[in-house]
């Protein structure tokens, strides 16, 4: 396990490299000059040349990256072209509010998705299966912006129950509990769905499995059958699904984060790419590349965790 | 005479298909003495596991006994609550299946799933149920039994655990053990050991052993008693001696003509020509007439049902069997 954790940081670092040269590149070849964003429509051609200079963007491109990689081996991320200050700063400043959605979510996806999925599989094909599958098949194909309006314009605006926007506590707090619960549900629905999905089909799956016979021949009470038995199975599946869902979640959090006025690295994103702000752009990338591997890697120890067959040695 | 532990009467089981109900096991009665052995034997499909199971109480989501009694211990289990079964299964009735290396749960240890009947029946606590689990593991002939407590099952092998499910089985000490098929899946020498074990822990606890097989040389090896089944019904039933040296029903004896047998090695094996029927074919009269070599008109017509021939029971009319009426029941409840 703890080779597989070494190789696997190892294998982070040659990744990194790689999405660091694509999303460079990308930035730099996609039309849009920094410079004249920050000289604003008044700037004349020698200000912008000047602050071409002041950003190093007059070296050749290769001089760039390589200095950029030298920086980052430096464990430093540069400095943002909008706001002059450090882009590790400006996102760890937001990094709360976007872990705090994300993890809602997965606690939301977890809580909603697994019970639905059981519930399902032992009532197979009765009104409630055809219910949660229905629901899940919609939570799948309904999109964020427009499901987080829907909730805005229901729970906020109509019945007033919730605030519109915003994100100022950790969710486990009275106020961020509140603020987090319809962010939370519009970006956790599609991966909730996906889970009760999976969970359904492991479900059905492992009930009919040999072993859970032989539970029920030795008179284990149905209930301690599906919770012990069969459930811990079915979730090595549904762990992967989850972990492979975190990416998308991820993803999910910009338009989230847009919709809910939520001040977090989504958010920031959107507006350095609109701003050209290369660094900033860049060390976002980075950070989620890096939580998506890392979630990963967890998924893979939960996996050895609940399936004892697994050995990475 | 020893007293009687369990009695099937009448007991028939169907399936919900897309045909609607049809009948897996038609009819069968038969009981069980305490500490004797009795076979079930016939060939793949022809209700054997099915019988065992609706015993349990465990039969598939789809199926359901339609009719008959199973009684134990001065109850018909037929008509039990799930919480009332629940609490013979695995304590006073166990059962074991045909395939070790996927009976036991692949992500609890040995431990745990052995402790289990006797942490539920026997309400003993953790400490107390490992023990005795050592124990049961030591009687079993597993080595090393502390050390296996905590391995998984995919550590073992097969023969390991099918053992590991004979301890199982037998942790609360029953007073049924079922065994479906138990040494079928493993290779020859390790069947013998699993064979001769049962035999061994049988003696010891005076236990009643159902035993399925479609393996004449285990039969030979176990049983006191031998119940031959033909597509979901009993067709002959008497004490082992009698079976292997007087076979009545020409099914018992096209089984026992098609087991390899060291003294008549010149000899050619005799297949039963033909195939079992299907659960929706509608078969008139005796149920074996179209693969019976000796069928008559009237097996064609009539159905046979069980006849006393000396100490063994037969179902052919061409050893005088009588009319019976139960076949038509069953025809009619499969509509
Ligand atoms: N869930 C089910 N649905 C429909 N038919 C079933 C089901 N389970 C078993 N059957 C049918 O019931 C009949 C009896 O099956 P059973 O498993 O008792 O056979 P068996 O005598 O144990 O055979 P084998 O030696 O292969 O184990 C077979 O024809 C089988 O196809
Ligand atoms: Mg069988």
């Amino acid at each position: 396990m703890f080779a597989m954790i070494i190789r696997r940081m190892v294998q982070l670092v040659f990744l990194l490299i790689g999405i660091t040269f694509i999303v460079f590149m990308a930035m730099h070849i996609a039309p849009g000059d920094p410079a004249s964003i920050i000289g604003g429509p008044t700037a004349t051609k020698t200000d912008i040349i000047q602050i071409r200079e002041r950003l190093g963007l007059d070296r050749p491109i290769i001089i760039q990256y390589l200095d950029y990689l030298n920086g980052l081996l430096h464990g430093d991320l540069g400095i943002s072209f909008q706001t002059n200050r450090s882009v590790a700063e400006e996102i760890w400043i937001r990094l709360p509010n976007t872990v705090n959605l994300a993890v809602a979510s997965v606690i939301v996806s977890i809580l909603i998705g697994i019970p639905l999925g059981i519930i399902s599989a032992l009532k197979r094909n009765s009104w409630l299966d055809v219910f949660s599958t229905t629901v899940s098949l919609g939570g799948i194909s309904v999109p964020h912006f427009w499901l987080g309006a829907i909730f805005i314009l229901i729970f906020a605006v109509h019945l007033k129950w919730l605030p519109v926007g915003g994100l100022h506590a950790p969710f486990w707090t009275p106020q961020g509990f509140k603020e987090i619960i319809l962010p939370a549900i519009t970006l956790g629905t599609g991966s909730a769905a996906m889970t009760a999905r999976m969970t359904r089909s492991a479900m059905l799956e492992i009930i009919r499995a040999d072993f859970v016979r032989t539970a029920r021949a030795k008179g284990v009470k149905e209930r301690a059958v599906i919770w012990v038995h069969c459930l811990r199975n079915a979730m090595i599946p549904v762990v992967t699904v989850i972990g492979l869902n975190f990416g998308g979640l991820l993803g999910g959090t910009i338009i989230t984060e847009q919709v809910f006025a939520i001040n977090g690295v989504g958010r920031l994103m959107i507006e350095s790419i609109s701003a050209r702000d290369f660094p900033m752009v860049q060390g976002g990338v980075l950070l989620i590349a890096t939580i998506f591997v890392v979630i990963n890697l967890l998924v893979d120890i939960v996996y050895a965790l609940i399936d004892p067959r697994i050995n990475y040695d | 005479m020893a007293e009687e532990v369990l009695r099937v009467k009448d007991l028939e089981v169907q399936f919900k298909t897309a045909e609607g109900y049809l009948s897996a096991v038609r009819g069968i009665s038969f009981n069980l003495k305490k500490g004797e052995t009795v076979c079930v034997v016939g060939e793949s499909g022809c209700g054997k596991s099915i019988s065992a199971l609706s015993i349990m109480g465990l039969l598939p989501a789809n199926g359901r006994i339609a009719n008959g009694e199973i009684w134990f211990d001065g109850k018909d289990l037929v008509k039990l609550r799930q919480d009332e079964i629940q609490k013979i299964r695995g304590n006073d009735i166990s059962m074991i299946f045909q395939e070790p290396m996927t009976a036991l749960n692949p992500v609890f240890t040995i431990g745990f799933q052995l402790c289990e009947p006797l942490r539920i029946h026997q309400n003993l606590n953790k400490t107390v149920a490992a023990k005795k689990a050592v124990e049961l593991l030591k009687q079993v002939g597993i080595s090393e039994p502390e050390r296996r407590m905590k391995q998984y099952p995919h550590e073992l092998s097969g023969g390991m655990r099918q053992r590991v499910m004979i301890a199982i089985a037998l942790a609360c000490e029953p007073k049924i053990l079922i065994a479906d098929e138990p040494t079928t899946a493993l290779d020859v020498t390790i069947q013998a050991q699993i064979l001769d074990l049962l035999n061994e822990l049988k003696q010891k606890f005076n236990t009643s052993v159902i035993m399925i097989t479609h393996d004449m040389g285990v039969v030979a090896e176990v049983a006191d008693r031998v119940i031959v089944m033909y597509a979901g019904e009993v067709v002959e039933e008497g004490d082992v001696e009698t079976i292997f040296n007087d076979p009545q029903h020409p099914y018992t004896q096209g089984l026992l003509a098609s087991v390899p047998n060291v003294d008549r090695e010149q000899e050619e094996l005799t297949a039963i020509p033909g195939s079992m029927p299907s659960l929706n074919e509608k078969i008139e009269g005796c149920r074996f007439h179209p693969r019976c070599p000796f069928a008559t008109e009237k097996c064609k017509l009539q159905h046979p049902s069980m006849t006393m021939i000396g100490n063994h029971k037969v179902r052919c009319w061409l050893k005088g069997g009588q009319v019976s009426d139960d076949n038509i029941n069953s025809q009619r409840d499969a509509l």
